[in-house]
């Protein structure tokens, strides 16, 4: 159906694709796996026209054909969902679905005849998507769906989903990976963009991994297991399974009792929860995204105004509800935010003034007299300290943070937060668009830092994670602890099932 | 590279408005040549050109620094004019009221008065986003009207001299006179108005930059205006900031009346500032809110003022009007640069729109 051949594209000085070559075979389920920035998703963006190649041939059912364009590829069939939705919320689906090829005159918009056909997509698919619901109102799972319908609509072969789990539920990943198989049966081919091994195995038929760029592997899915496809992604043995001691635990270091938080818009989020993080050992929170852990998280460490918090919590037996971020800070309470590039990072700001984020105020960042001066060789001492200890790459402190790739980006926060000692570690999220080999270099730092006799509190979408990370596991479903489970003894059935109904 | 690109997108903007400058020159009668070798040898001219290119710079620097301080918090202080109006008037009025003191006491009182009446000015806006979220370029401009008609109404109804038909002041104390710059250069004459103020604005430029750069508190504020979210995280006051940084900006736009008050007219004149807050605006984009940046581009426009002058009596048909059309395709060309690019998209008018 599509094939991709020897295409490159350089970016300034990188190579994103250096003469890639991709053959997805009609009506199956293609996967192309591959760490951030190994350029699985720049080449499919070549092959739906978003980007123009420097070099190569896309060809489509056997014939060469030039794509400079979206509207190119879709005229082909090609379609593509993107990671990060693009739907107008206000809107109903069906004002969505035909956004860009609106039916009916210059002054007019018959959305009848798109309703129907929109329905009737919708039940071929068995994708349960009404045309009039608005899209504000839908689940990420549904608005996910609606995506789909948008490619089927403009009568797609080929869909191309870019990172398509990353924002659903286990139920919800089942139930996607069914419409997947039923859309491949009735003869549609995809392709799914993704780096969880455990996905690619349960769902494609073939498998491409890339690497810098280059195509390292193509396997069939039924020869090939989680281990050789995780050696192919990274060039070597990578350790899948945490290895960790057991833990140790020692007094209460957090105490949560009867917390309730309410957002910034002051509805309700957090729904009087209680719970205690011990020294030396990690506490995991799972849930689906949107259940209260963000606001829980910046509760605990004080960027939510205490006026929004009712209830107690507790930090080595000192009440510290109504105290701000930087003397929680001082008090030895390290923060790794769910969002690097909105909380975590300045971008603009270079990863020296980087790397004093929280504590520039305070020796050895500043010097002089009234400790107004910063320091810069003090500033520059801590961040290539950083920089060392955590492997951040390029090893530049003059370099602006942006310039760094994601799992970089985490090292540098993750360096400047270990770095204060602390007692109590709050992280979300720590692993985000992080490849795997940064994934298990922070892994291993986080059990590291636990066994050293801090607190850890965890909170993690990614269920595999938050499982083998933490050594006792909340869950969380619309702000209240659904339920505490042995990670070592549950099942993802177990998880799933308070992750979404709140109870088992 | 980065410096190279900083200084070569001004640079381009600069010749091109030149150019396209030019062309309008073409099309009204006269010669470009003639008309620009006009503009920048009159304005280069020693001792006059260069003493009166100085002395329009001045006010330029300073309101050029106050719009990129708040800038680099990620605020538009579009009040700047306000502020130097409260502040050259609050400045007059110090200068009046203690006119018996010695200069010893008297001429830190004035300057201090300038700059904390132009700080509070500025600082009122800034509480207002801090307190209510109400935006700062509208309380700013609303500011600005309430500024000038409330030095007006203070200088015509209580400190204007009895049968003076000019709106200003009576003239402050001798001791509050900042001296000129020719009583200490050879060959500059007294009469040209160039004065210390223009040594307060350089020095001004250097502690913009080692405030900004150098302590914490510069740190906060370019932490809040890269990214509040982040600065909070790092246990900055995002409020505190906002006030920090609009109370400065203040005080530096308050700085216009050191030169105007004290080291040029004597007195608080109504109506003297020729949109010298709103110039600053354009300066420090021209500038790229750096403080060399907003002293090569106060000199520039500087250039362009003083030349303007001869330009319009000795050309037969192009009037200073010229100097704005100059000084609108150099921001024209600056902004479309800096809506699409660069450190400063997050001031685009697309980003704006967001808020």
């Amino acid at each position: 159906m599509l094939e991709l051949r020897n295409i490159t594209k350089r970016f300034g000085d990188v190579v994103a694709n250096d003469g890639v070559n991709i053959k997805v075979a009609s009506g199956t389920i293609h996967a192309i796996v591959g760490e951030n920035g190994a350029g699985k998703s720049t080449a499919m963006r070549i092959a739906y026209g978003f980007y123009t190649a420097d070099s190569g041939e896309i060809l489509i059912d056997g014939t060469e054909r030039s794509i400079k364009t979206p509207h190119d590829a879709i005229a082909l069939g090609v379609g593509m969902v993107h990671q990060h939705f693009m739907l107008v919320e206000p809107m109903t689906v069906a004002e969505n679905i035909v956004l860009g090829a609106e039916p009916g005159g210059a002054l007019s918009l018959d959305l009848n005849q798109a309703g129907s056909e929109i329905r009737s997509l919708s039940e071929e698919f068995k994708l349960a998507v009404n045309p009039n619901a608005t899209i504000e109102g839908l689940s990420v799972g549904q608005q996910q769906r609606v995506e789909l319908l948008k490619a089927l609509y403009r009568h797609a072969r080929l869909l191309v989903l870019d990172e398509p789990t990353a924002v659903l539920s286990p139920q919800e990943v089942e139930e996607f990976f069914a419409i997947l198989r039923r859309m491949r049966d009735q003869g549609k081919t995809i392709v799914i963009i993704t780096h969880k091994l455990s996905e690619v195995l349960a769902i494609s038929d073939d498998v491409t991994v890339m690497r810098d760029g280059r195509v390292v592997g193509v396997v069939k899915t039924s020869e090939t297991n989680a281990a050789q496809l995780a050696k192919l992604m990274v060039g070597r043995e990578v350790l899948l399974r945490i290895e960790k001691p057991e833990a140790k635990p020692a007094g209460p270091v957090l105490n949560v009792s009867d917390v309730s938080v309410k957002g910034r818009d002051g509805t309700p989020r957090v729904d009087k929860v209680s719970f205690e993080v011990r020294a030396g050992e990690i506490v995991g929170i799972a849930g689906i995204e949107g259940n209260g852990q963000t606001e829980l998280i910046e509760a605990l460490s004080g960027l939510i105004p205490g006026s929004h918090i009712s209830g107690k919590v507790r930090f080595l037996g000192q009440d510290i509800t109504r105290l701000d971020a930087r003397r929680r800070k001082e008090l030895g309470i390290a923060h790794v935010p769910e969002d690097r590039h909105r909380r975590g990072l300045l971008l603009d700001f270079d990863l020296a003034e980087n790397s004093i984020l929280g504590v520039h105020y305070r020796k050895p960042a500043v010097h002089g007299f009234g400790s107004v001066m910063l320091n810069q060789s003090g500033i520059l001492k801590r961040a290539e300290q950083v920089i060392r200890d955590f492997d951040v790459r390029p090893p530049n402190p003059a370099l602006p943070a942006r310039a760094l790739s994601g799992g970089n980006q985490q090292k540098l926060i993750i360096g400047r937060e270990f770095d204060l000692n602390p007692k109590l570690l709050l992280v979300s999220q720590p692993t985000r668009g992080v490849d795997i080999g940064a994934i298990e270099f922070i892994h291993s730092k986080l059990v590291a830092l636990r066994d050293a006799g801090c607190a850890v509190l965890l909170v993690s979408a990614e269920l595999e994670e938050v499982t083998a990370l933490s050594d006792r596991l909340l869950i969380i479903h619309q702000g209240k602890i659904a339920g505490e489970v042995d990670p070592r003894k549950t099942s993802v059935e177990e998880i799933g099932l308070l992750m979404t109904r709140g109870h088992l | 590279m980065k410096l190279f690109r900083e200084i070569l997108f001004p640079l381009i903007a600069v010749l091109a408005a030149f150019l396209i400058g030019g062309i309008f020159v073409l099309a009204i009668g006269d010669s470009p040549i003639v008309t620009y070798r006009l503009l920048i040898g009159s304005a280069f001219s020693w001792p006059d050109g260069i003493g009166y290119t100085l002395f329009y710079a001045t006010p330029l620097i300073f309101t050029g620094l106050a719009v990129m301080v708040a800038f680099r918090c990620g605020l538009l202080n579009i009040g700047a004019e306000g502020q130097l109006y409260v502040a050259a008037f609050a400045t007059a009025w110090v200068g009046i009221t203690f006119a018996h003191l010695s200069a010893w006491i008297l001429l830190p009182l004035v300057c201090l008065a300038a700059i904390l009446a132009g700080g509070v000015w500025g600082a009122i806006p800034g509480v207002l986003k801090a307190r209510f979220g109400s935006h700062e370029v509208i309380n700013t401009i609303m500011l600005n009207f309430v500024a000038v008609a409330l030095v007006s109404y203070f200088t015509q109804y209580h400190y204007k001299t009895p049968g003076d038909p000019i709106l200003q002041t009576t003239v402050i104390g001798q001791g509050a006179h900042i001296p000129r710059l020719g009583r200490f250069i050879p060959g500059l004459p007294e009469r040209i108005p160039l004065n210390l103020a223009f040594i307060f604005a350089l020095i001004a430029c250097a502690l913009v930059y080692v405030f900004l750069w150098k302590t914490k508190w510069g740190y906060e504020i370019r932490a809040t205006g890269a990214n509040p979210s982040a600065a909070e995280y790092g246990g900055i006051s995002v409020r505190k900031q906002i006030i920090l940084a609009m109370a400065v900006s203040g005080g530096l736009a308050g700085m216009v009346g050191i030169n105007e008050v004290l080291g040029y007219r004597y007195r608080y004149y109504d109506g003297f500032s020729a949109n010298y807050g709103f110039t600053g605006i354009a300066v420090a984009l021209l500038g790229r809110n750096h403080p060399v940046g907003v002293l090569l581009a106060a000199l520039l426009f500087g250039v362009l003022i003083r030349g303007g002058i001869f330009v319009d009596a000795f050309t037969n048909h192009v009037s200073k009007d010229l100097v704005d059309v100059l000084q609108g395709v150099v921001i024209l060309f600056v902004a479309a640069e800096a809506l699409f690019r660069g450190p400063f998209s997050r001031f685009g008018l697309l980003k704006r729109a967001k808020v």
